[in-house]
């Protein structure tokens, strides 16, 4: 009996052996054969909350893929290679932008991670590529976590971002307030249960102090609020020459419209939160001639936005949004990376792309130039005109 | 002087809309002494059948709010009917589970038509007039005298009519009124309808206020015109009206000298003094139970 196990123990010993001997084989031959093809993961938020984030996401990382392998393929040290998409969903979840990037790393092997977008994914996800030493770069989160180590209260050495970060857009607003609106006294109304939203607040507030500017009113409300004429009657009793309004476009119609309801006509001045056309429709005409700020506009006369927002808008029968824009710049550094690189290795691709200097993307102008894996860059002004969102101004820093 | 008088006006408006829904709270726990969770459901659904009948059958405003009172009474029968009245002589914890329950199939229902929020067009000329310092808007203006008119009427109805005095006579004892040859489910029906239709006809003001609708506007809202009720006195329907004006004047007044984020905890913890001294609310009559 024993004899009859261990005969049967050595078969299947030598039995397994042998599939585990011939996929390995295997799979070193099927490396081989694709060594030619550069493998890049995407995360992308396709199902959840923010599905139109997570499709312009998919959209333009797929244009800007097919545009270099039509050409024939990116040269990496005088060696044409093609590029492979690996897209992933992360639903705009914690939990599945993790487990997407360790199956990205561990099973797909790729040189580098693109998304994921939301700051709840892109945070998490960059804890793993860190910890793989795999570069990644971010085109739309925010949020100062995402390329900073909290822990250690350095940048991350492996995570990037394609945006600007709130501090920098709440200091471009308080300039622009003082600058081109000539305002010296300003109110704010903010949300205060958003993180980001407080955030730009507190920027804009301390920037438009120090500048010698006053604030007249400081108020904020919490989400799924819709009564704000406590705090209007506050604002308007101060007499301010603008209003800061970081506040979500869909909250932005309710208290432009109370506002006027006041009798108020100061201008109002939005953040980045206000960008989506949904604004248009629900505000209307109460919105007309206000400004805010943005990572990039569809209507800029940049040759570079021009011929993306044409080839984006033949293929996809729609115009590109700012999600789409930070990808298709967020992939453009990467190719450059790899070719400033000379090979497709992460660490490689990694310290080239903390070396770009000044590239000509879509959204502007970008440099990595603080040690860190925040660029330098510019801030658009859109100006709300004729029911549309149209460019007014490039502010760099 | 004028930004007083200005706030005063914002209270005014606020009230109102909380008394109004605080009613339908009020009457309904008065007759059947059941907390009607899903009442600020059917406050926004009045929003969304407000919705549908100004964008689909392009009515002008009086009419439309008209109907969507009616088609909210309706409603209000209807959740009766269906998920109340079998329960009629359950355990009062089985009625109040359904209460939730018929909220949560609300929202739902109103998010399986479509999840994102939906922009009410405008149906009152916005005008704004100017008085000395302070800015009256016709939208103002049009909330505080219909919801006062519709609380004059209510305060009629339940004082003077016949209808009026059944309903309290089930409030006070529903066993034996039904020996006086009092039709009680006839009664409690039109209660309902009654409570339901004041909710959809402040859905109606309130969207007109605040244009921007979702299927959660309810859930808060509800908080606030149950919270007005139970401090007014729950079951009588002069205490929700003055529970409502008070959680205006308060949530407001606090606005006016706290940063905002305090407005709701200041509000609450007033309001959770008053019933630690007066757990009838203000205008609730102390009960002995029977037995």
């Amino acid at each position: 009996m024993a004899m009859k196990f261990n005969k049967f123990f050595t078969v299947f010993i030598t039995l397994s052996l042998a599939v585990i001997l011939t996929g390995c084989s295997n799979k070193e031959s099927s490396v081989k054969t694709e060594n030619d093809v550069i493998k890049i993961g995407v995360i992308a938020e396709l199902t959840g909350e923010i599905p139109a984030v997570g499709a312009s996401c998919k959209n333009a990382s797929e244009m800007a893929v097919k545009a270099v392998n039509d050409s024939g393929g990116i040269d990496v040290g005088g060696r044409k290679m093609k590029i492979k998409l690996q897209i992933e969903d992360n639903a705009g979840r914690a939990e599945q932008a993790a487990s997407a990037a360790q199956k990205l790393i561990t099973q797909e092997k790729v040189v580098a991670i693109i998304g994921p977008n939301s700051s709840a994914g892109a945070i998490p996800a960059s804890e793993i590529t860190e910890t793989s030493k795999i570069p990644m770069i971010t085109p739309w989160s925010t949020n100062p976590k995402t390329t900073l180590d909290t822990r250690l209260g350095k940048p991350k050495r492996y995570a990037f971002r394609a945006c600007y970060m709130d501090s920098f857009q709440g200091q471009v607003l308080a300039h622009f307030a003082q600058n081109n609106i000539k305002a010296k006294k300003a109110a704010i109304l903010f949300d205060s249960s958003s993180e980001v939203l407080k955030g730009q607040a507190e920027v804009f507030k301390s920037t438009f102090e120090k500048n010698g500017g006053s604030i007249s009113a400081y108020e904020s409300y919490t989400q799924g609020d819709r009564n704000f004429s406590a705090q209007l009657t506050n604002i308007k009793n101060s007499a301010p020459d603008i209003v800061f309004l970081p506040s979500y476009y869909s909250d932005v119609p309710l208290q432009v419209q109370q506002a006027h309801r006041l009798g108020m006509t100061t201008p109002f001045l939005g953040s980045d939160a206000w960008a989506s056309s949904d604004l248009l429709k629900l505000c209307g005409k109460d919105c007309e001639g206000f400004f805010f700020s943005s990572h990039y506009s569809a209507s800029s006369k940049s040759p570079d936005t021009e011929k993306f927002v044409k080839a984006y808008e033949t293929i996809y029968k729609n115009t590109p949004d700012d999600v789409a824009a930070l990808t298709y710049d967020s992939l453009g550094i990467l190719f450059q990376a790899v070719k400033t690189a000379g090979k497709a290795e992460p660490e490689a691709i990694r310290n080239a792309i903390s070396q770009i200097r000044d590239y000509h993307g879509v959204t502007g102008n970008i440099s990595f130039t603080q040690d860190s894996g925040d660029p330098v860059k510019g801030v658009v002004i859109l100006e709300i005109k004729n029911g549309a969102f149209n460019w007014y101004a490039d502010v760099n820093p | 002087m004028s930004y007083l008088v200005q706030q005063l006006l914002n209270m005014l408006q606020l009230g109102s809309l909380y008394a109004l829904i605080a009613i339908g709270y009020t009457m309904v726990y008065g007759v059947l002494s059941l907390i009607n969770f899903a009442h600020g459901d059917l406050f926004m659904l009045g929003a969304f059948l407000f919705f549908i009948v100004i964008t689909l059958l392009k009515l002008p405003f009086i009419p439309a709010l008209i109907i969507t009172t009616a088609l909210s009474a309706c409603m209000g029968v209807l959740t009766e009917r269906l998920a109340y009245r079998p329960l009629r002589n359950a355990p009062k914890m089985s009625a109040i589970i359904t209460a939730l329950g018929v909220g949560v199939f609300l929202e739902n229902f109103t998010l399986a038509l479509s999840p994102y929020p939906q922009h009410i067009p405008e149906t009152v000329t916005n005008r704004a007039w100017l008085i000395g310092n302070v800015t009256m808007s016709s939208i103002q203006a049009m909330i505080i005298a219909v919801s006062v008119t519709l609380m004059l009427i209510l305060d009629f109805i339940v004082k003077k009519t016949r209808f009026g005095m059944a309903i309290r006579a089930i409030s006070w004892d529903r066993v034996s009124v039904p020996l006086m040859g009092i039709p009680v489910n006839r009664i409690i029906s039109q209660t309902f309808a009654l409570g339901a239709g004041l909710g959809g006809a402040a859905g109606v003001m309130y969207s007109s206020a605040y244009p921007v609708i979702d299927p959660y506007m309810g859930i808060m809202v509800g908080w606030k015109a149950f919270i007005s009720a139970v401090v007014g006195g729950i079951g009588n329907v002069r205490g929700a009206m003055l529970g409502g004006y008070i959680l205006g004047t308060v949530e407001i007044a606090v606005t006016m000298f706290l940063p905002s984020t305090y407005r709701d905890i200041v509000a609450f913890t007033l309001l959770l003094i008053l019933l630690i001294f007066r757990p009838h609310g203000i205008l609730g009559v102390p009960r002995s139970v029977k037995l």
